[in-house]
Order: C-alpha cells, then structure tokens, then sequence
C-alpha cells in the first residue's frame, strides 16, 4: 500500500470558535467551542433551530460579529490555512468578498435601496478588483444573466424595490459571486422564498457551483434542503455541533437524540403520519445553557450522568461524531 | 360529504382599490380573491394551500367578514354572513375565530396572557369573576402552558407558548369553525410539531372545523384530509388529499409538490422548474391565470384565451386545467 498523499489543509477549518454576547442577563455564549471543516468546492450543511448559533458562527467566520459580541480568544478560523482571526482590519475587508461572501435571508435589507442593482454590483468588484468602470458595470451585467434575470442590461439600472423577493436573492447572489469567491456562505437563502422560488434558487446555486468550484456552507432549519443539497452536514444545538456526518449517514442513522428529534418532527409530503413526534420543551435560553448535556431536558434517554457530565463528540463510525453518552452506552437507549 | 356544510363559500370575489403613484393619482384594483367557493363541514378541516400573494389570508379573512367582499356570498350555519347587522355579526363571531400566523403581532405585549384570554369571555357575556378565571386556567391548561401562565405576560413566553396563548384566547368563546393563518410557520420545527399535535387534539375533543392556510404542503398533508390549492386569486385544484398529493392534476400543483426538498437524500425526484415569478394581482393574465408559467408540453391558444372552470376529474377531486385530463 502506498503512503496517504500529503494532506492538504481544508479550504475552511474552524476550531474552537466561541462568540460570547455580554448583556443585561449575563454572557450568553452563543457558539461554543465550534469545529467545523469545509473543503475546496464542498457543500457542506450547518443546521438548527433559531438560537443555536448557526447564523453567529457564519458571521464570526467573517468576523462580521458586532458588539456587545465577541470572539473568544482561542478561537481559530482558518481559510487555506491563513488565521482569519489574526488579521488586520483591511487584510480581512480583502478576504471578504473576494475569498468568502455572504448571503443572507432577507435581501432588502442587504442591498442599498438608493443605488441602481448594477451600480451596486459593480462598486463591489470594484471595491476589490482594480478595474475601470465600464468593465465593472460590464461585469456587473454578466453576472446578473448568469443569476438568470431577464433582460439583465435593462433590469441593472432597477432599484432594488422594484424587483420582487425572488429577483433581489438573485442579485444578491450576483453581488456575492461578482469577485468569484472560493468559499459562499448562504444563510438561510432561501426562507423567505416560495417553495417554487426555493428551488429555482437552489437549482441556479448549484449550476453556478459547479462553474465556479466554489465551496457553500449552507446554513439553514431546513432538513429536506439539507438533504437535497449538502455531502456533509453539522447539527447544532444550544451553541454546540451535536453531530456531523456524511449527509446520507445522518438521515440514515442519526446518532443524536436531537437530530432523530428533529427527523420524527417534520411533516412530510411522502407519506401521511397520523401524529408527529414532537421534541418535548424549548429551546433553552443562550444565557442559561444547561449543564451536562445541554439537550438532556429535552432528551427522551437521559439518564443521571447526562445531568452532569457534557459529552464531547464521540465517533459512531469514522467521519460521524454524536455529542451523546449513548455512543459509549448504547444499552441506556430506550426502547 | 355532509347534507349542509358549516361554512359555504359561493363565487366570493375581493379587490381592494389602492392609489399608487407619487401623487396617489392613479388607481389601482388588486384582485385578490377572484370569484371562489368551497365548503367547509362541520369537524373537517379544509386545508388551503398557496404561495404568497395568491390570496389565501384574504380569503380566510373576507369568510369572516373582517375584509369587505366585492361580491359573492358567505354563509355560516345557513345564515348569510354578509347580510347580519352590527349585533348578530358580533354573535356570529363568537362561533368563528382566527389564529394568525405572529403571535407576537396579535398579542398586547402590556396585558397579561390571563386577561387576552378573559376578554373574549367578558365581552361575549360567557362568565364573570370567579368562574371566568377558571375558565381562564382551564384553557390556558388545555392548550398546554404551565400553571400560573395567566399572570405572565408575553415576552416572559417563548414564540411556541404564546401560540399556544393565542389559541386559548380563540377557545374562549367556545367557537365551532376556527381560521388557522399559517399558525405554526414562525415556529421552529421541534416547536411546529407540538402546536399542530394540539391543533388536531382540540378539533377531536371540541369538535372544532378549520380553515387551515399554509404555505407549506407538508404541514397541509399532515392536518388535512381535502385540501384546496390557490393561485392568483383563484382555487386550481380541490379535493381529497391523498389524491393531491399522490396524484396531483394540475401543472401547477405539480410544480409546487416538487418543489418540495424532501428530507431524505436516497430520493431523487424529476423537478418541474417553474419559470418566472408569478404574475401580479393587479394585472392577471386572461385565460388560465398560470398559462405564463405552465410547463405544460400541451400548452395551446385556448390556454392563454379561455378561463378553465373547475372540473371534476376524479370522485371530489376536481381541477382548473384544459388540459389537465390529456
């Protein structure tokens, strides 16, 4: 057998991200102690429920998270093996944009209502490519056919309030992808679509994918996106990942309670339950995670030792990591 | 079905006339609800079906007379919604309530769960003083909040729990037909789960009938047994649901069912990929309102000129479609 080939480090590697948000109620630590990896031309799942965290950790990969935030030290976010964290404030405006983008849920509020969608397209490349106007605007065109608006040399000079909410995700994929990104993250980018919107969107992100080899983390609540679109995927819960696995092996045989929670509680179009199993509870509060096992209240096999102890995430099998003492006690499950 | 439906909706039209412009000089008719009827029966819930903009809420909300309607008819038990004055208006909507979508838009953040809950009650002469605040506890009981919720106020809830306040206010005054407008789509999914396993618990103990309006078939499926789809104004399909969604008749329903991501990822499903964003309620198309974005390879002139009428295909199950039967 021959040696491993020299590894490459991955595209993206998270480790240890903590964000804390210190307010009136004390610090809430919204990510805690995240490790992930995406690599080159990967798409990658990061899903949960509001307040998990995912949203946090897409802004901290970018350091786009504003205070009363903060990123802990002993954070590290690494992109082609270049600390993120460590770098001065033009340094990571340079990465932004031109290495990783960014694209929300609600488009109106990320585009400018007072500048023309191409003019805005074009002061981002410009912003990080030096090229002459007419390029950019050229540039900007392209970009918004190839994000499928029709008509895209007229539609340019629009604002952004005359184009309905499935064209504005559109030209804020254009704008994200205008200085061909290595690595998008796509948070929640489909939410506020109509279902036939969704997946023309996520059609359209999949092509210009393919084009580019360009690399998504694709944050969403949405399980059936997961499965639809993603190789790899991470579930969170209560600031921490609680499972990663290849996005088949999850659906297949979740390892967490949480997400065999989550699994039983979707209404689903293929076949008719006659009562959802719903995850007993709420989602705690980020100021008053529970000790042990942050999901134990909720957990329908915890037992003494969950209440006390956190797991670390264990290996089911290599490549699936569960955050629950069940990996190590699988006689403790409940029937 | 049953001899007599709850609620009968007949040819029901709404438009609303707005001023657009700089100036507000120019007029325009949007034309939300255009010219629907379907039945509601008694313990049945009808669910309805849509994407935004294709007038689902102002449906829901024109059957109990919250909106004006242009024309067409609405009765309730028999009796002409429309045509009541002031007083046995208020008496009929005792019997019909609606849920929205945003617990937080619908609740008073300054008056405590137990009182939202006792206004209806107060107002519809139902009980007063001691007897009221049982009735206050059971409900809020019922719909599975803790004891000594009634002295809390909303923002000491989570978004699920003040759903759960919202339908305990609806209950209060004992209604029989309830409007669910997207009751559980602001809710996370774990959260979703309880809130429609009590919707369905209530409506088997109360006997409750829903108009039940999502955006999401899944929800739909899982809550009702006839579902109706909408599409700029109009119902497109109706009928049972296994039928639906096992069968669906018309291009656009088709597109919309497989525009669903499934949550299982050995599934792959040939995808109908609709083009376009769908046309505005100010200016429908004429013939069938879903020709501009019809995948249909049979798509012909009679499609862009005649309005389809609602046929039956299938045992109650019937469709907007010329060419739904080819």
């Amino acid at each position: 057998m021959s040696g491993p080939a020299p590894a490459r480090p991955p595209l993206l590697e998270v480790h240890d991200l903590t964000v804390n948000f210190s307010g009136s109620d004390g610090v809430a630590r919204a990510v805690d102690g995240v490790d992930l990896t995406v690599e080159e031309g990967e798409t990658v799942g990061l899903v949960g429920e509001s307040g998990c965290g995912k949203s946090v950790t897409a802004l901290a990969i970018l350091r786009l998270v504003e205070p009363p935030g903060h990123i802990a030290h002993g954070s590290s976010v690494r992109l082609g093996g270049r600390d993120l964290l460590a770098l001065g404030a033009k340094e990571i405006r340079a990465v932004r944009g031109n290495h990783v983008a960014l694209v929300f849920q609600e488009p109106l509020s990320a585009l400018n209502p007072v500048l023309r969608i191409g003019n805005q397209i074009a002061e981002a490349i410009r912003a990080h490519e030096a090229v002459t106007r007419g390029t950019a605007r050229w540039r900007a065109v392209e970009m918004l056919t190839a994000v499928g608006i029709p008509d895209a040399k007229r539609r340019a000079s629009a604002y952004a309030h005359q184009l309905s909410g499935g064209m504005r995700q559109r030209v804020l994929l254009a704008m994200a992808l205008a200085c061909r990104p290595q690595l998008l993250l796509a948070d929640e980018p489909t939410t506020a679509l109509d279902v036939t919107i969704q997946a023309e969107i996520l059609e359209l992100l999949d092509g210009l994918q393919r084009k580019l080899g360009m690399a998504v983390l694709l944050i969403t609540h949405n399980l059936g996106i997961v499965a639809e679109r993603t190789r790899r995927v991470y579930v969170m819960y209560a600031g921490q990942i609680v499972e990663e696995a290849a996005t088949e092996q999850l659906f297949a045989a979740p390892a967490h309670p949480y997400t065999e929670g989550l699994l039983a509680a979707i209404p689903r179009l293929d076949e008719r339950r006659d009562r959802l199993q719903a995850i007993p509870g709420q989602v705690p509060p980020a100021t008053a995670w529970p000790e042990g096992c942050r999901f134990h209240p909720r957990c329908p096999h915890a037992w003494a030792k969950c209440g006390t102890e956190m797991p670390p995430l264990l290996e089911v099998t290599p490549g699936h990591r569960a955050r629950c003492w069940l990996v190590k006690e699988p006689e403790r499950r409940k029937k | 079905m049953t001899a007599t439906p709850l609620v009968e909706v007949r040819d029901l039209v709404t438009h609303f006339t707005h001023r657009v412009g700089l100036f507000g000089t120019r007029r325009e008719v949007v034309q939300a609800v255009n010219g629907v009827s379907l039945d509601v029966a008694a313990r049945e819930t009808l669910g309805l079906v849509g994407e935004s903009g294709c007038g689902k809420t102002t449906l829901g909300r024109t059957i109990l007379r919250l909106v004006a309607r242009t024309s067409g008819e609405v009765r309730f038990d028999g009796q002409d919604v429309f045509a009541l004055d002031l007083a046995a208006l208020r008496r009929m909507r005792r019997r019909m309530q609606i849920i929205f979508q945003d617990p937080d838009g619908s609740l008073n953040p300054r008056l405590s769960i137990g009182r939202a809950v006792r206004e209806g009650i107060e107002v519809h002469r139902l009980a007063r003083g001691a007897e009221a605040d049982g009735r206050v506890e059971a409900l809020l009981a019922e719909v599975g909040l803790p004891a000594g919720s009634a002295a809390r106020y909303p923002h000491e809830f989570s978004g699920g729990q003040r759903q759960r306040a919202c339908i305990a206010r609806a209950l209060a005054v004992e209604p029989e037909f309830i409007v669910c407008d997207e009751p559980v789509s602001a809710l996370d999914v774990s959260v979703q789960a309880q809130v429609l396993n009590l919707l369905l618990d209530l409506q088997a103990r109360r006997g409750l009938s829903y108009l039940f309006i999502s955006h999401d078939l899944a929800v739909v499926r899982h809550v009702a047994p006839r579902v109706a789809v909408m599409y700029l104004g109009r119902i497109v399909e109706h009928g049972p649901s296994d039928g639906i969604y096992q069968r669906p008749l018309h291009p656009y329903t088709q597109a919309l069912l497989t525009a669903v991501p499934v949550p299982d990822p050995k599934t792959k499903r040939a995808r109908v990929v609709l083009a376009g964003d769908p046309p505005s309620p100010v200016n429908p198309p004429g013939g069938c309102p879903f020709h501009p974005r019809c995948q249909h390879p049979g798509k012909n002139e009679s499609c862009r000129t005649v309005r389809p009428e609602l046929r039956e295909l299938a045992p109650g199950h019937q469709v907007a479609c010329h060419l739904a039967d080819r």
